[in-house]
């Protein structure tokens, strides 16, 4: 099984080849990057170009790793015991599944992703050391010992508010998805925007990339900011002029609301913008 | 070969272990990439770094390593001499090679060169003599110089190996990088230290089945939520030369203020003395007598200075060295009452660290401290978190 990228999806040379590591040698890949650089839709597209099933598992800061393993129901158990259900006899029946054991028991080896490992508690990479480098584990009350039948692919992403644990890093392949440069942002555009008029794309990636470099803004815009911003001008049919001037810094681009997401950055933005009008009259 | 590779990451402080050695190995074995440079580069650095901090020592770990393959032995300098000729050759027209001999001809060039070779020891960017990118000497890759000698820069393979990790893009993730609150709040979060205290609220599901098992009814219990227990006093220190730091001071205490449940923070000028203050505004007004303040909270309180340790060393160490008035006990021992005190205790200080061995009155503070002063970036400060939750 080979990566390449798929139509909807740019893959630059060293994620494919982090990809394909992962991969033959079954070791879990890590992947981190500013947010909005397509963490997540990676293991959405690996999935799709190798043809397999994806099983997500989404971290919140509640989570447990005994969540991704399974979960027994003692509640419900209980209340079948007080109304004399025969189901109470086997415990079987209380034991939910979780994403990890689902993709341990399926037929065909599968794409596994564990989103946002940061969100959740500190220990929680310490949790799935054994479950991630063995792929197995063992359930207590049923006393059974569950085995992958095919090694999953895992993909697992991460913000980096917290720092994971040396032991979890060690067992897993490491790619930190950098900010694309102009000329990858192009093809990112392409894939999603097939046949956008050239000269609206120029003017907007010009604007895009300015306004990335205005020195203090707290979330720079990202690849998936600059999507929705190209759609809602798409929409609205804003005609390239209306983005090109002169001098550019003069303009406050329109809809500039879908690239900065926060009020102190638009009010930053518009100062500097001012700022520079003033100087130039 | 590959085990003086792993060496030389370790011998630039990048922590490898000999597990993810062995995967690279491993790696290489499947045949996951080709015979290609760039494909190893980007294959061992997946397999053996995993933090984006320490890509840049990475790449510079990567380029020395490289250029040591690149040598052949006899030859003084770190680039091959041969090498270089065949590829000046390439690379030159009809017109420079006249140039060239204007100069005196190969010979003497490649002289010139050797010589400066034996001169210059480390790496070099710009400037006009030295041997480097981008510059004006006649040596060197990208330069102006017409008679000028390509070094490194590979014209056939553009995409070549050699340029994406001499290009060190990933500078600016080392994590020296300046604070924003939220960076603050995950360093802050080491402090964390749960436990159940106070009335109880929350259903204890796992004590109920338990009881309700042994005693054959429905027999409930409760628990006390689940907190965040940690106490924290931070003194800050404010005004004169703390103004340069203003905003990442309110950075740090906007952080700390919402990450603490048991928060308490009271400001000083320059060094602590008899009093210190809650509001700026009436501090002549309002003050908190210091004593008053060891006395109130206890020592299981953690405690974080926030200042500069810039002054006079006589604000320190003399009874009177004060600005503001005349303080009866020197502030030395104040600090001292409290290090005694709090047995977690840290000291941040938001100058750059490689200037506190100029300023005597850093050094006389850090040995207050007993040496636990930490530089406010996010690797001090998670430094100073771990001293603290120890």
């Amino acid at each position: 099984m080979r990566f390449n990228g798929t139509e909807e999806y740019v893959s630059t040379d060293d994620l494919t080849l982090a990809v394909n590591a992962a991969i033959t040698l079954q070791r879990p890949l890590l992947v981190k990057g500013e947010p909005g650089t397509g963490k997540t839709m990676l293991a959405v597209q690996v999935a799709k170009a190798l043809g397999v099933p994806l099983l997500e598992w989404h971290i919140k800061s509640t989570t447990k790793a005994q969540q991704g393993l399974y979960e027994y129901d003692a509640v419900s158990r209980l209340r079948d015991s007080q109304l004399g259900d025969a189901r109470v006899h086997d415990i079987h029946n209380y034991i939910v599944k979780g994403m990890l054991w689902q993709a341990f028991a399926a037929d065909e080896p599968v794409v596994l992703l564990i989103d946002e490992v940061d969100k959740a508690d500190i220990e929680f990479p310490n949790d799935l050391l054994r479950e991630l480098d063995r792929m197995e584990f063992y359930v207590y009350e049923t006393r059974e010992l569950i085995k992958a039948r095919h090694r999953p692919i895992v993909f697992i992403t991460s913000n980096n508010e917290k720092e994971l644990p040396d032991a979890f890093l060690r067992r897993c392949f490491f790619h930190y998805i950098r900010f694309p440069d102009k000329e990858t942002m192009e093809k990112i555009v392409e894939v999603h925007f097939p046949g956008l008029k050239k000269s609206l794309l120029r003017e907007a990636m010009e604007v895009f990339f300015e306004i990335r470099e205005v020195p203090g803004l707290k979330k720079k815009p990202s690849t998936s900011e600059l999507l929705d911003w190209l759609k809602l001008l798409l929409a609205e049919d804003i005609p390239p002029e209306a983005l090109h001037s002169k001098d550019r810094k003069t303009i406050i681009p329109p809809l500039h609301g879908a690239l900065l997401k926060n009020e102190q950055d638009v009010h930053l933005f518009e100062r500097l913008v001012f700022m520079t009008r003033a100087k130039g009259g | 070969m590959l085990i003086d590779f792993f060496l030389k990451l370790k011998s630039h402080k990048l922590p490898v272990s000999i597990k993810e050695y062995l995967t690279l190995i491993e790696a290489l074995q499947k045949g996951v990439i080709g015979p290609s440079v760039d494909d190893f580069y980007y294959l061992s650095r997946a397999a053996l770094v995993k933090d984006e901090a320490n890509f840049d020592k990475f790449d510079r770990a990567f380029s020395e390593f490289w250029q040591g393959v690149e040598t052949i032995p006899g030859i003084e300098a770190q680039i091959p001499l041969e090498w270089l000729l065949k590829q000046v050759e390439l690379t030159l027209s009809e017109e420079e090679k006249k140039q060239i001999e204007a100069l005196g001809g190969w010979e003497k060039l490649m002289e010139t060169l050797k010589q400066r070779l034996e001169e210059q020891k480390g790496r070099h960017q710009g400037g006009k003599k030295w041997i480097g990118t981008a510059g004006t000497s006649p040596f060197g890759a990208y330069g102006y110089n017409p008679e000028g000698i390509r070094i490194g820069q590979d014209k056939s393979r553009n995409r070549s190996a050699v340029k994406v990790w001499d290009q060190r893009e990933y500078r600016n993730l080392d994590d020296s990088v300046e604070l924003g609150t939220r960076n603050i709040k995950v360093a802050l979060r080491r402090l964390r230290r749960f436990a159940r205290e106070g009335s109880p609220e929350e259903f204890d599901l796992d004590h109920t089945i338990d009881s309700t098992a042994k005693k054959a009814y429905l027999d409930i219990h409760m628990r006390p939520e689940r907190r965040n227990t940690v106490k924290v006093l931070m003194l800050l220190d404010i005004g004169g030369t703390m103004d340069d730091h203003v905003k990442l001071c309110e950075e740090l205490f906007s952080a700390a203020k919402t990450e603490f449940k048991h928060f308490e923070h009271f400001y000083f000028h320059n060094c602590l003395y008899d009093f210190v203050w809650k509001d700026n505004r009436r501090r002549h007004a309002e003050r908190t007598r210091t004593w008053d303040l060891l006395h109130k909270y206890g020592h299981d309180y953690k405690v974080i200075f926030v200042g500069d340790a810039t002054m006079s060393p006589y604000e320190i160490l003399q009874p009177g060295g004060s600005i503001e008035y005349f303080n009866e006990e020197p502030g030395a021992m104040w600090v001292k009452r409290v290090t005694d005190i709090y047995s977690k205790c840290v000291w941040l200080n938001p100058e750059p660290e490689e200037i506190w061995p100029y300023r005597q009155s850093i050094q006389v503070m850090k040995e207050l401290m007993n040496g636990r002063m930490f530089p406010t970036t996010l690797a001090g400060l998670e430094k100073a978190m771990k001293l603290l939750a120890k």
